[in-house]
């Protein structure tokens, strides 16, 4: 039956699963009956970035679409709306937080501007959180609106599988809910891991799912793990003037080019986040006063130590939200490592009419971009008879530490696993922001490398950028890798004059010439 | 073979004839420039090009041997002539018969690379092309060939370089890493007002640098304002201090004259702090602030003098305002101010002294950035005017008069209407001129060895090897005709001109789609053709027109507006959508729209941006998602939340 319902996909893909469902033994079985009188076209199991793209293309092209979405509250308490964790406790509070973090340093390049400011200048975590959280609130109500005017049908309903074609839910006043439909999307997400084996980590640590939404400032903090997640809260944080200390266990941003990890530490850490290398911690414990009393071990040299916080934020990785979801009863696999869900590249579980998308799927970028892009894919092969397949290559992302780091495409770590070292060509330049000079601020880690093939026409294999709106640099020369481009094409494009981005299309220096790669002057 | 019709700058096909499609990347044709057919023959791409390269060798070999080389054809009357001229001067000659060797037609389709010029005879004295039979004879007859047949050691110099400005000086450095004798010649002729700045040109001095640094002193004042709705308090009486900024400016710019000085003398490059000007040919007069005068003389020159502001001609004008010349290090703060002119270098001005919280008012004659897409430029305008600045349209100054002395003092201005007899007047601190620039042409003895120029813009005309009419003589920068006015264009020009002229290099540069930025409050950034010019070269039913609004995240809790931002790209429908027009006007558009500059090298279609996943959260994002077509006429205003 499997077989058939990929052929008939493989042919074009209008085909809708017309096949009777295996119904043995369901309870609900009547609703969750035979296909045509299933209560929903599709449905989607989660309501973050690729849940609601899934929805609303789908309600698009014209299906009876129903989300089922629900919170479950942090340990802390922590709950939130609509919209995922990109909306609620990702993307947007964090470089909402990360954008006042960057005006604190733009106050302080003021003076040298000519801007007249007296001190003292002041962070007041309380205003600033109520203003983020509000404008999360608004994203809230507008994904709403969204499902509403597509007539997508909205359960605030935590949801778990009955059978292969029905999900059952708990509504607010108790009562059960059957929802029947001919195709599910999981794209529950993840949530941020705690440490398991760490007394006091659960009572007394929070994590990004509650910094975002705490009422009152976190105060002196310590923030264990070396995540992305870890790295940018840390820098925020600094930013906004409160002491914050990183421990980590290992390497900081594991899968990310390791130079410019490097140069992203060195950075924050000459801006003031404190760090705790090679060191885990053990214990955390409530002193009298509230403080928070962590004490940790020294890997290297088995020394134990202790300090005081007010704040211990867990950030040393997420798990996928799939245990609720009784995926046994759909027969859904999923990995024994990570517990994500195991897809093909059409992102079919091992149930053909069961797909999963985004942070819950093993082997995928954790991206909203990446989770919306590939719902859109899927929805469109579903119902609107394409056969595109998602690209994962090349993604583009950015981390939103205090210096920004922008990535696409291949670390240099990876290129020459890839390639060998012999056959990979880097090219690299550290630079100075035009901003930078007047301000008197330090550029050591301004810094630009490419990553390309040695062999003429050189193909881009990467690009990794590390300055300020390293976002905003890094998008058009994703498009670049995508187009197939070669070095000899980024060189021949003009630059723009005075920007960071320019640095790009300026590299001459490669590192096998051992040249200096610092640029001088104009 | 792909026949490219005649290139004209701007239009043509997006991107480059090579390697516009993804993934197909073909080595072979990196010896096939831009915009040239493809010659591509029979023993497959790389035999061939190793080949061509061989060849190419043996001709540039054979041209630095001889003192004169005529390649020619045995039948050919011009070459005939050409020999004969070459034997009445007594002159040996190295003449290759291209009928009567093998590979005669290769040999001329890579001396139509390296020369740019198609037909024989095709003539090179010491090392410079002077080109066919009528060229010959011209320099000839106004002594020019006569000065070529010189020996070369004859010259003090391999390069001489008029003008120290970022086209001249990277022209000058490369060619002295190729181990030229090389020197520049710079002069800053003081301004109407005095002012008068150090090496490294308008860029440095009184343009690029100066202009982001204050436009970024003002963007700081508009972070200062968003940092409260952030958390951040501090006494809410802010003041700007135009002293301080412009003295950190100030010293930054001495910084970077310093570094240049430095860089030339590192390479060895002769730096003279004085006026050039060609007395006759070859040889140039040098005069210094003393008023001395040198003469020297060079095999090859590069005219690289650049442009300054224009004057209106009107009663007061040169006595009483100031030009972007003058604003940068001007020792107080204009005050309230009047630009005239609605170039990008008024708005741009015009934006930060309203940023900095002065009373500024814009006259404009017609058209904002004319040149520049018009609805984005009128969105810059409306920006502008929502922020403070006021525009005065359809006037133009006729008077300005001094009515108090001072620093800044008092200037009454009287305008007329430029449509109807309506005149008005009104007082300023300050008026600023921005109505253009002129080329530095006029006044270098370009007439004295026959360089022409366009008479009424004073712009140099180029081939497509920087070379003027005279053979011998370059230019690059601001001052070339149909060229945009832009820094890294004269750097990229200057570099590739000295590689071409002693590097054995044969790269051109590629004026097609240039990208830039208007560094206006709103900052607007774009690549390829304006809506206007599309529809001109294509026709609108051709296009498709892809746009939106946009709010960045920043804005949203700091509480500005919304539906102001706006991505537009525009489509070749009957080329695979491919994208010839990029437009975003927002926070840092010159950061996003360089890498999309460099994909449109690569051919960027619609279906590519499509594809390419977008970075969250950003504005560059908002070109992956475009999805409303401007000709569908639906609604691209952003509901925010509702």
């Amino acid at each position: 039956m499997a077989a058939m319902a990929v052929a008939l996909r493989g042919l074009g893909g209008r085909f809708r699963w017309r096949t009777q469902a295996v119904a043995g033994g369901v309870r609900g079985a009547a609703r969750g009956a035979a296909a045509g009188q299933r209560d929903y076209d599709l449905l989607v199991v989660g309501g973050g970035s690729g849940g609601l793209a899934c929805a609303k293309e789908a309600a698009q092209l014209g299906r009876k679409v129903a989300v089922v979405d629900y919170v479950e509250p942090s340990p802390q308490g922590t709950r939130w709306g609509l919209g995922g964790t990109c909306v609620n406790v990702g993307c947007i509070p964090k470089k909402l937080m990360h954008q006042a973090a960057l005006l604190g340093g733009l106050i302080q390049d003021a003076p040298h501007y000519g801007w007249e400011v007296a001190q003292p200048v002041l962070h007041d975590w309380r205003k600033m959180a109520e203003a983020v959280q509000n404008h999360v609130k608004s994203l809230n109500w507008g994904h709403r609106v969204q499902l509403q005017d597509r007539k997508v049908k909205y359960f605030n309903i935590k949801a778990s599988f009955v059978d292969e074609h029905t999900v059952c839910g708990v509504a607010k006043g108790g009562k059960e809910i059957l929802l029947s439909a001919d195709h599910i999307i999981i794209a529950t997400g993840g949530r941020p891991r705690y440490p398991t084996h760490i007394e006091g980590a659960l009572e007394y640590g929070i994590t990004s799912d509650d910094i975002f939404w705490l009422k009152e400032s976190p105060g002196k903090t310590l923030v264990v793990g070396a995540s992305y997640v870890a790295l940018e809260c840390a820098g925020f944080l600094t930013g906004i003037g409160l002491d914050t200390t990183i421990m980590m266990r290992s390497i900081p941003l594991r899968g990310f080019d390791q130079q410019m990890s490097s140069l992203v530490i060195e950075h924050m850490a000459s801006h003031g986040t404190r760090f705790l290398r090679g060191c885990a911690p053990s214990r955390v414990r409530r002193l009298p006063d509230g403080q928070l009393q962590v004490t940790w071990e020294d890997r290297a040299t088995g020394k134990e130590d202790m300090g005081t916080f007010d704040t211990v934020l867990w950030a040393i990785g997420r798990v996928p939200d799939t245990r609720s979801l009784n995926l046994e009863k759909a027969g859904v696999d999923t990995s024994p490592d990570t517990q994500k869900i195991l897809v093909d590249s059409r992102e079919a579980t091992s149930v053909p009419h069961i797909y999963a998308i985004g942070d819950v799927v093993e082997g995928r970028p954790e991206l909203t971009p990446t989770a919306i892009m590939a719902g859109r894919l899927l929805v469109q092969r579903l119902f609107g008879g394409s056969s595109d397949l998602m690209d994962y290559d090349n993604v583009p992302t950015t981390v939103f530490t205090p210096l920004e780091y922008g990535c696409v495409g291949l670390s240099e770590e990876e290129a020459v696993a890839r390639h060998g070292q012999e056959h990979v060509e880097v090219y690299h330049a550290h630079y100075k922001p035009l901003e930078f000079t007047v301000a008197g601020r330090d550029a050591s880690q301004c810094y630009v490398k490419m990553v390309c093939l040695r062999e003429p026409p050189q193909l881009l294999l990467g690009l990794h950028f590390l300055g300020p709106n390293a976002g905003e640099v890094t998008q058009g020369f994703a498009l670049g890798i995508k187009c197939g481009a070669s070095y000899a094409q980024v060189m021949r494009t003009v630059g723009i004059h005075p920007t960071c981005s320019e640095e790009v299309v300026k590299l001459r220096i490669s590192k096998r010439s051992g040249l200096d790669p610092t640029v001088t002057g104009c | 073979m792909e026949r490219s019709p005649p290139q004209s700058p701007g239009p043509g096909k997006a991107g480059d004839a090579p390697n516009r499609r993804s993934g197909h990347v073909q080595g072979a044709r990196v010896l096939s420039p831009p915009g040239r057919r493809a010659r591509l023959s029979s023993p497959g791409p790389s035999r061939s090009s190793e080949a061509r390269e061989e060849l190419r060798r043996r001709l540039l070999g054979l041209i630095e041997r001889s003192r004169v080389v005529i390649f020619s054809k045995s039948y050919c009357p011009h070459s005939t002539r050409v020999k004969e001229l070459f034997s009445s001067l007594g002159v040996e000659c190295n003449v290759l018969e291209l009928d009567q060797v093998d590979d005669g037609a290769r040999v001329q389709e890579v001396l139509s690379e390296i020369t740019n010029q198609k037909t024989v005879p095709n003539i090179f004295v010491n090392k410079v092309h002077v080109g066919g039979c009528d060229q010959t004879f011209q320099a000839y007859q106004s002594g020019l060939l006569q000065k070529l047949l010189q020996e070369d050691s004859a010259y003090d110099y391999d390069l001489i370089i008029i003008g120290g400005g970022s086209g001249g000086l990277s022209c000058a450095k490369e060619a002295a890493i190729l181990g030229k004798k090389v020197m520049v010649l710079d002069f800053v002729v003081p301004s109407p007002q005095g002012t008068s700045w150090g090496l490294g040109g308008t860029c440095v001095n009184v343009g690029c640098i100066p202009k982001k640094l204050m436009h970024q002193a003002a963007l700081l004042g508009q972070a200062l304002c968003d940092s409260r709705k952030f958390g951040w308090e501090y006494n809410q009486q802010v003041r700007h201090n135009w002293e301080t900024m412009t003295k950190a400016i100030q010293n930054h710019i001495s910084s970077l004259n310093w570094g240049y000085r430095l860089s030339l003398r590192e390479k060895a490059v002769a730096y003279v702090n004085s006026y050039g000007e060609f007395v006759e040919h070859h040889k140039i007069k040098a005069t210094n602030k003393k008023g001395q005068e040198t003469y020297y003389t060079a095999a090859q020159f590069v005219i690289a003098t650049g442009e300054r502001p224009r004057y209106l001609g009107i009663q007061g004008d040169k006595e009483y305002c100031i030009t972007s010349d003058d604003l940068f290090s001007l020792p107080y703060c204009p005050g309230k101010t009047l630009v005239v002119g609605a170039s990008y270098v008024a708005l741009e001005c015009a934006g930060f002294l309203a940023g900095f919280g002065l009373d500024v008012t814009v006259m404009v004659r017609s058209i904002l950035l004319r040149g520049f897409d018009q609805e984005m430029a009128e969105k810059v305008g409306s920006y502008m005017e929502q922020h403070g600045v006021k525009f005065l349209r359809k006037f133009i100054p006729v008077m300005v008069q001094q009515l108090e002395k001072g620093s800044p003092g008092k200037l009454k201005v009287l305008a007329k209407s430029s449509e109807g007899t309506e005149t008005i007047e009104e007082v300023y601190n300050t008026v600023l001129l921005a109505i253009g620039r002129d080329s530095c042409t006029r006044k270098i003895g370009l007439e004295k060895i026959g360089v022409k120029i366009n008479e009424k813009s004073g712009k140099i005309p180029v081939n497509d090897v920087e070379q003027t009419n005279v053979p011998y003589v370059y230019a690059v920068g601001d001052i070339l005709e149909d060229k945009p006015e832009l820094t890294p264009v004269a750097i990229q020009s200057g570099k590739l001109l000295a590689r071409r002229l002693f590097g054995a290099s044969l790269e051109k540069c590629d004026y097609i789609n240039v990208p830039t930025t208007v560094f206006t409050p709103l900052e607007y950034g774009c690549c390829g053709l304006s809506e206007e010019k599309a529809i001109e070269v294509y026709k609108k039913e051709n296009l498709e027109i892809y746009h939106t609004l946009f709010w960045p995240l920043e804005w949203t809790v700091a509480g500005r507006e919304n539906n102001t931002c706006y991505a537009k790209i525009i489509c070749n429908k009957f080329d695979h959508d491919r994208v010839i027009g990029f437009h975003i006007l927002g926070p840092n558009a010159g950061e996003v729209t360089q890498g999309f500059a460099a994909a449109m090298k690569c051919g960027l279609t619609k279906q590519l941006l499509d594809d390419t996943i977008g970075i969250h959260p950003t504005c560059g994002e908002v070109f992956t998602t475009l999805e409303i077509t401007k000709s569908s006429g639906l609604d691209i205003t952003q509901k925010g939340c509702g």
